[in-house]
């Protein structure tokens, strides 16, 4: 596992993909940052929450290439045929993509840094928005591995994350339109956007973050299962 | 060392590989042959756990491919068809990779330096692999099998591709590994299974229909032991002069090959060798032999004639073994119900 995720991890540096997303994530960040700041809040919760729209189209680009690229070029070959587990192929993938998004994020520890170096803050509240990150980071990423475990074409992988991420985050605005209460309901409460805003209202709850590790989990599964599932076909 | 028994692969309604069963000892250097869509890489990559199979039995060194895969993989070095790598990584860092993946006990650095050295990649081992020249980048694959120093080696036409400078390099150095590996080779190239191979399987439509040495492939598949011979002289006169030598059971004149010269097919008797006393006595009547040649059937031949043959049962045929299939279906049959459902679908597709 270690080594796949390893040679992933530094792979979104051998490629352009890992510096347009840190790129495109700081420039965000700071700008947040800086607008949210000059508003008088000190809070850095508020920054990372700001951010999910732009995760929303940055996971996409992080997770499109991390399976399909591999059967594209028969590396798969190399990996399935190596003493390890397809779980450890995928897990190492896995974090290698978690891995660039807490590097995307780091820069929030210096914003904390700076804030609390001014006013005296509350530091769990930015600790659970940077948990919220995290999880509602690795349940993109999981997702978006799935996808690209069906597909040979990273292009296809990233445009049909981009719209399933758009989908799972923002369902809630659906919940007007179902007739059916029960099942605006859940659009409502399932909807990711509102579970992770649930992070930045200082609240620790413990389903919520039930709620994201297993839909990593369950996704992380089914990516298994694809790897596998090719072997049969 | 590998034992497959009774492998069968499908691929929806398409039977890639029926019911094949071979044995391969520690140290043997085994040659498949068999035309495009034969069913030889979809074998390789079962044995080597890509592909999963749908029946039958594959154990490395013992380790049952399916119920102990790690164990299974780790023994095994596998250079497929396309070799499998990260173009956008460094050759050494690459090998690393392949390194840790496999996680290697060996001390890391001397390691890869020896394979670097071994295939000789050494001037292109910090370039990247987007870079390299498709013979480059098979030698890095097959680096890339090679590390971890597994018993057992499948390469996947692992010339293929090559310049004929490199066809040769890679073969002498699957003859030096073949010293002290096992070795699965597919190819192509028939004279090179004959140069490394001690031992040729010959698969077509997902069967084998030959399983033996080159030598004695074509032993049985030629069914006369005749020469040919070519001969300056005048053509009666040594039609007649042949003839008369010992042993010599019929001559006939094949005509005007080279100037000046005649070629002449001389069929011995049963089990008579008759090139010496053919020398004497063209000798003895004042011509040149130029050269007397063998009329053996080449690896060549015996692929062409067994591949080409209208079904696997004609090709069994021509290679004196068409009643053993038959006794062994029946055995089949009692003890082996699935095996039965494979045997009657093979039949049909044949009638259709």
């Amino acid at each position: 596992m270690r080594a796949v995720f390893k040679r992933e991890f530094r792979s979104y540096f051998s490629t352009p993909i890992g510096f347009i997303v840190l790129a495109v994530c700081y420039f965000f960040l700071g700008l947040y940052f800086s607008m949210i700041y000059s508003f008088g809040s000190p809070e850095v919760s508020e920054v990372i929450m700001a951010m999910a729209t732009v995760i929303v189209f940055t996971m996409p680009v992080i997770t499109m290439r991390l399976m399909s690229e591999d059967r594209r070029q028969k590396v798969d070959q190399a990996l399935l045929t190596a003493p390890v587990s397809l779980t450890a192929i995928v897990m190492g993938k896995f974090f290698a993509a978690l891995a660039l998004l807490a590097v995307a994020f780091a820069p929030t520890v210096i914003f904390e840094i700076i804030v609390l170096s001014y006013v005296s803050v509350n530091i769990m509240s930015y600790i659970y928005a940077l948990l919220g990150m995290l999880l509602l980071g690795s349940a993109l990423i999981s997702i978006g591995m799935f996808i690209s475990s069906l597909t040979e074409s990273s292009v296809v992988s990233a445009i049909l994350t981009l719209v399933i991420n758009i989908l799972v985050l923002y369902m809630s605005s659906f919940a007007g339109m179902v007739n059916a209460t029960w099942l605006a309901n859940i659009l409502e409460k399932a909807a990711f956007i509102n579970v992770f805003d649930n992070f930045g209202a200082n609240v620790f709850s413990v389903s919520d973050v039930v709620y994201f590790v297993s839909i990593s989990a369950a996704f992380l599964f089914l990516c298994v299962r694809s790897l596998d599932k090719r072997r049969w076909a | 060392m590998i034992e497959v028994t009774g492998l069968s692969k499908r691929y929806g309604t398409h039977l890639a590989v029926k019911d094949v069963s071979f044995n391969i000892e520690k140290g043997e250097v085994i040659g498949f042959l068999g035309p495009n869509g034969a069913g030889k890489s979809t074998i390789m990559n079962i044995l080597t756990g890509y592909l999963s199979l749908t029946q039958g039995k594959v154990a490395i060194d013992g380790y049952d491919i399916t119920e102990y895969p790690e164990d299974a993989k780790r023994r095994i070095g596998y250079l497929p068809e396309m070799p499998p790598l990260y173009i956008d990584m460094k050759v050494r860092e690459y090998l690393n990779f392949i390194y840790d993946l496999k996680k290697v006990k060996f001390p890391k650095k001397p390691h890869i330096d020896e394979i670097i050295r071994l295939v000789k990649i050494e001037n292109v081992q910090n370039r990247l692999i987007k870079n390299l020249s498709k013979g480059y980048r098979q030698r890095v694959g097959f680096a890339q099998a090679l590390i971890g120093n597994p018993d057992v080696l499948i390469l996947d036409e692992p010339t293929v591709g090559l310049d004929p400078k490199q066809i040769i390099e890679i073969r002498n150095l699957i003859a030096r590994l073949g010293k002290n590996h096992t070795i699965i080779l597919s190819s192509h190239i028939l004279s090179e299974i004959q140069a490394v191979c001690k031992r040729v399987i010959i698969i077509n439509h997902g069967q084998i229909i030959a399983d033996d040495t080159p030598d004695n492939l074509s032993n049985k598949l030629s069914q006369d032991h005749s020469l040919v011979a070519r001969i300056v002289c005048a053509e009666q006169d040594m039609l007649d002069a042949l003839k008369t030598v010992k042993g010599v059971k019929s001559v006939t004149s094949l005509g005007r090959k080279e100037d000046n010269s005649f070629d002449f097919l001389i069929e011995p008797e049963a089990g008579a060798d008759v090139r010496s006393e053919v020398f004497k006595r063209v000798a003895a009547r004042g011509r040149t032999l130029l050269s007397l040649t063998s009329n053996k059937v080449s690896l060549e031949q015996i692929f062409l004639r067994l591949t080409e043959a209208a079904d696997n049962d004609e090709a069994r045929r021509l290679l004196g073994v068409a009643e053993t299939p038959q006794s062994e279906k029946v055995n089949i049959e009692i003890t082996d119900s699935d095996t039965v459902a494979v045997k009657t679908e093979n039949s049909n597709e044949e009638e259709k």
